[in-house]
């Protein structure tokens, strides 16, 4: 396959950007999207330009490091997957691909497509955890947790905190990152003890790292790798209202 | 001068070393603690664990990752489970069954008095875990599930789907953010550490490269903890994550802390075959798939038909056939070598011929499409997603992949190393797993070390050492020391000005790694890849290219120095593959087998931990042996049968 990249590119965080365009050639459709840009990087080096940054590491899926908007859509057109699973085979000899790093006010670009994401680190800080210590707990099967709760929990607590959800939303809101790590521990008894004093710190953290509000898009939820449902945002706007 | 290895094994009978040996561990003031600053490095479930209980413990602690943030440290790839001894199911499991199960599996290569230890806190990590709000797999009566695993026929490992080591990490990484938020615990995520820093033979502080700005900086302390993984990307392509490497840790051996039994790999059975030279890493597919999957290649070599094809009589299902009791549930190393002869022999499927069948159809017609979708879901979708096939309807394709490095920094029973102050935990140690690790053990090893063993110990020797009193400030000479040399090797990385990319020469070593110190090795093999392998690192130091400049973020220049010591470290591993004349977990060395192709280990010539010490560049490293003794574990040859 051969294709036209049409890539951002940043030497630095105050640095201005553009859209270049680079050619990748000898591309197969058994690469991933990530290995396709390994492939581009090798030849940029050997004619001595610098290669595109981007972010990666577990490239299975699961760490949420890597984050790319290919063609406007956060981690590309295949539904449920993460930049590093999709697979060249999703595109065609001769495509132009537009690849962007994820836009946002609380995301500052650092180089080409990385970006500085510490504004989740910081939201979880502020309370996104049950306050327990080490030694303290009792046994694991004293207390018993309905099956389906337990799903639920698990089904918030997937997300891999990629910030895609961020990067598609119009508004820049980080409501489904949030609602998904309230949501894991609203469902569980441990973490009901101190489920308001958390929602509305982190809620306030939030809203200090300057994410935008929600307004009900839900391209959060259609870009989801982790494909977390946006109940969560509905459950914690109930709950928020509550206390 | 050889090392002089005192293990520090607790007297007394081995159930009671622990209980005893925490009565006799010095204490810390709790007014002192925050007078005592701690580095962790890595913030995997071994260092993040090990940052937040210290932090908790009031120390004044600061935690480095390379990641953007610690919860994306690869822990957080581990699928199938984690271990303990809480007998749920009622079907016979004990601490002294977990325990026992570990040095066998490990085949009798670790030191008994550590493995107990850790199947002892085995059941407080799950408790602890379930606290923090881990999502694990439940019944309808609300109470935790179990599944089994390879290496042991009762039903110990506790999951939460598919994504263990993920959920098990963000409690961890919630710990940790607590402990930041509170200030006990200063997180530095995209620093690479690239020095250690020695005062007076104790580990005092590192240097660390700031991978956004570019900045190298001093770190003080008053004690080191290591917990940056493993070095299994020495193979290039293996199940680690791309940034994983072995930096921190060889960097320590060179400063004089033991390498124990660098040639330990594990090679995981159940991984996504290599499907071309573009490959950047292998996929692995939970062993936990073994539960439920048949293994299986055709009888007939070389038999191309599609496997729905193949009638049930054609089909050799090559692990039960051979080790009935186990079945498809034997230890990984051995799951693997059994797919490597079968391939080997002709009998390999797929394009390249090196894939087995892991077979679904057997489980989905007894148990329904519904139930199995439940327990691995998420895997076949990961499956289907890099190889486009359905496992649901074609069986999956599978081959042995780079996985775990049982070897490791050495470390007595307080997980400290050879270099007073410089503590290890998690995969960077060598301890628990001897030559070869079982399923689910890793994640409960790694939270063992970081939430009940290092809080401990590390209290112990701040106490004991009288020069603790006095601070070391990076204003040492010892600092301005390692910080040159640091400055000096990214100079050098940056005037080589050839025209290869770091990346060719990685590929190069995995492949050279691969095929002399991989799955099976020899005498000739090793001898050629020592060899080899200083014209590669030759070649590297006067071909590399490293775009871009020392400044800001610089990809090529953090892989640029990774690979650097791979070159070095990749030297070490044949050394020990070569000088350990045994097959002995996942040690397979040919010239050591059985008539019917098994590991043939030899417990009177090689019973000990081997422990290398750098002596200096172009010096061979001198070997230290540390004698292994089995009191309670009897020696036998490891049977699956």
């Amino acid at each position: 396959m051969e294709l036209t990249l049409h890539v951002w590119r940043q030497a630095g965080p105050d640095q201005p950007g553009r859209m270049e365009i680079i050619r990748a050639t000898g591309i197969s459709e058994d690469m991933s999207f990530l290995e396709m840009l390994d492939k581009v990087n090798d030849d940029l080096i050997r004619d001595g330009v610098e290669p595109i940054h981007f972010d990666h590491d577990c490239r299975e899926g699961i760490c949420g490091t890597c984050s790319l908007m290919i063609n406007g859509i956060a981690h590309g057109p295949e539904e449920g997957t993460t930049t590093c699973q999709l697979h060249m085979r999703s595109f065609q000899d001769g495509d132009s691909i537009y690849i962007e790093p994820w836009r946002s006010r609380a995301f500052p670009v650092i180089k080409d497509l990385v970006v500085d994401r510490s504004a989740f680190d910081r939201i979880m800080q502020a309370g996104g955890y049950v306050s327990i210590n080490v030694g303290a707990a009792p046994d694991a099967n004293s207390i018993p947790v309905p099956k389906e709760d337990a799903d639920l929990a698990f089904d918030a607590a997937a997300c891999i905190g990629c910030g895609a959800c961020v990067a598609s939303c119009p508004n820049g809101s980080a409501m489904l990152f949030v609602s998904a790590k309230i949501g894991h521990l609203a469902h569980l008894p441990q973490g009901r003890v101190e489920h308001e004093r958390r929602l509305r710190a982190m809620v306030a953290q939030m809203d200090k790292e300057g994410f935008g509000p929600c307004s009900n898009h839900f391209e959060c939820e259609a870009v989801c790798p982790k494909e977390i449902s946006a109940r969560f945002i509905g459950e914690m706007n109930r709950d928020f209202i509550r206390c | 001068m050889a090392y002089q290895l005192d293990a520090k094994i607790p007297a007394g009978p081995i159930q009671e070393k622990w209980t005893n040996h925490r009565f006799n561990l010095k204490l810390v003031n709790p007014a002192n603690k925050r007078k005592f600053k701690i580095i962790v490095v890595g913030s995997g479930l071994a260092g993040g664990a090990a940052a937040a209980s210290l932090g908790e413990l009031g120390y004044n602690v600061e935690c480095f990752c390379y990641q953007d943030s610690p919860r994306r440290a690869h822990s957080i790839a581990a699928q199938g489970g984690i271990n303990a001894a809480k007998n749920y199911p009622n079907d016979g499991d004990s601490i002294w069954r977990l325990f026992y199960d570990t040095v066998k599996g490990g085949d009798y290569r670790a030191r008994e008095a550590n493995v107990y230890r850790l199947a002892e806190v085995s059941n407080n990590i799950i408790d602890q875990c379930v606290a923090q709000g881990v999502p694990f797999a439940r019944e309808y009566g609300g109470l935790l599930d179990n599944r089994s695993f390879g290496g042991a026929q009762v039903s110990r490992t506790f999951y939460a789907r598919g994504q263990t080591g993920q959920q098990l990490l963000l409690g961890a990484y919630q710990s940790l953010s607590r402990q930041i938020a509170r200030g006990t615990v200063k997180m530095f995520p995209r620093s690479e550490m690239l020095d250690l820093v020695l005062v007076d033979g104790h580990a005092r502080g590192i240097i660390v490269r700031d991978l956004v700005t570019g900045e190298i900086r001093r770190h003080a302390a008053d004690a080191v903890i290591l917990a940056t993984g493993g070095y299994g990307n020495v193979f290039y392509l293996s199940t680690n994550a791309m940034g994983c490497n072995v930096t921190a840790a060889y960097r320590a051996y060179r400063r004089g802390a033991g390498f124990a039994n660098p040639c330990f790999t594990q090679i995981h059975p159940t991984c996504i075959p290599v499907s071309s030279d573009h490959q950047s890493k292998l996929t692995l597919m939970s062993e936990s798939l073994r539960n439920d999957g048949r293994v299986w290649v055709p009888k007939k070599k070389g038999d191309k038909r599609p496997p729905n094809e193949i009638p049930e009589d054609e089909r050799d299902y090559y692990l039960e056939r051979r080790y009935p009791s186990f079945g498809n549930l034997v230890p990984r190393d051995v799951a693997s070598r059994a797919a490597k002869e079968r391939c080997d022999a002709g009998h390999g499927v797929g394009a390249t011929g090196l894939a087995v069948y892991l077979d679904f159809s057997d489980a989905i017609q007894r148990l329904g499409r519904d139930v199995i979708e439940a327990r691995y879901g998420n895997l076949f979708q990961m499956y289907e997603k890099i190889t486009a096939e359905d496992p649901y309807q074609v069986p999956m394709r599978i081959y042995p992949a780079v996985h775990y490095t049982m070897g490791g920094l050495w470390v007595d029973y307080n997980l400290q190393s050879t270099i007073p102050g410089l503590f290890v935990g998690g995969e960077a140690n060598f301890s628990d797993h001897g030559a070869n690790r079982l399923g689910a053990s890793a994640l409960m090893q790694g939270l063992a070390d970081g939430y009940f063993v290092l809080p401990y110990t590390l209290g112990d020797y701040l106490a004991r050492e009288a020069d603790m009193n006095v601070k070391v400030g990076t204003d040492h000479e010892a600092f301005a020391a390692a910080e040159r040399e640091v400055r000096d090797k990214i100079e050098r990385l940056m005037a080589v000005g050839g025209k290869e990319p770091v990346e060719s020469f990685h590929k190069r070593l995995g492949r050279l790694m691969w095929d002399y110190c991989g799955m099976a090795r020899n005498a000739e093999g090793l001898q050629k890849a020592l060899a080899e392998i200083p014209k590669l690192r030759e070649e590297f130091w006067a071909e590399v290219r490293v775009t871009g400049g020392p400044d800001g973020l610089n990809a090529e220049l953090e892989k640029a120095g990774r690979v650097a010591d791979f070159l070095e470290f990749a030297e070490l591993m044949c050394r020990d593959a070569l000088h350990r004349e045994e097959s002995c977990g996942g040690h397979f060395r040919e010239e050591h087998q059985t008539e019917e192709g098994e590991a043939k280990r030899d417990d009177e010539n090689f019973s000990y931990v081997a422990v290398w010490e750098f002596k200096g560049d172009g010096e061979e490293p001198e070997l230290s042996k540390e004698p292994l003794t089995f009191e309670h574990v009897p020696l036998t040859t490891r049977s699956y049968k």
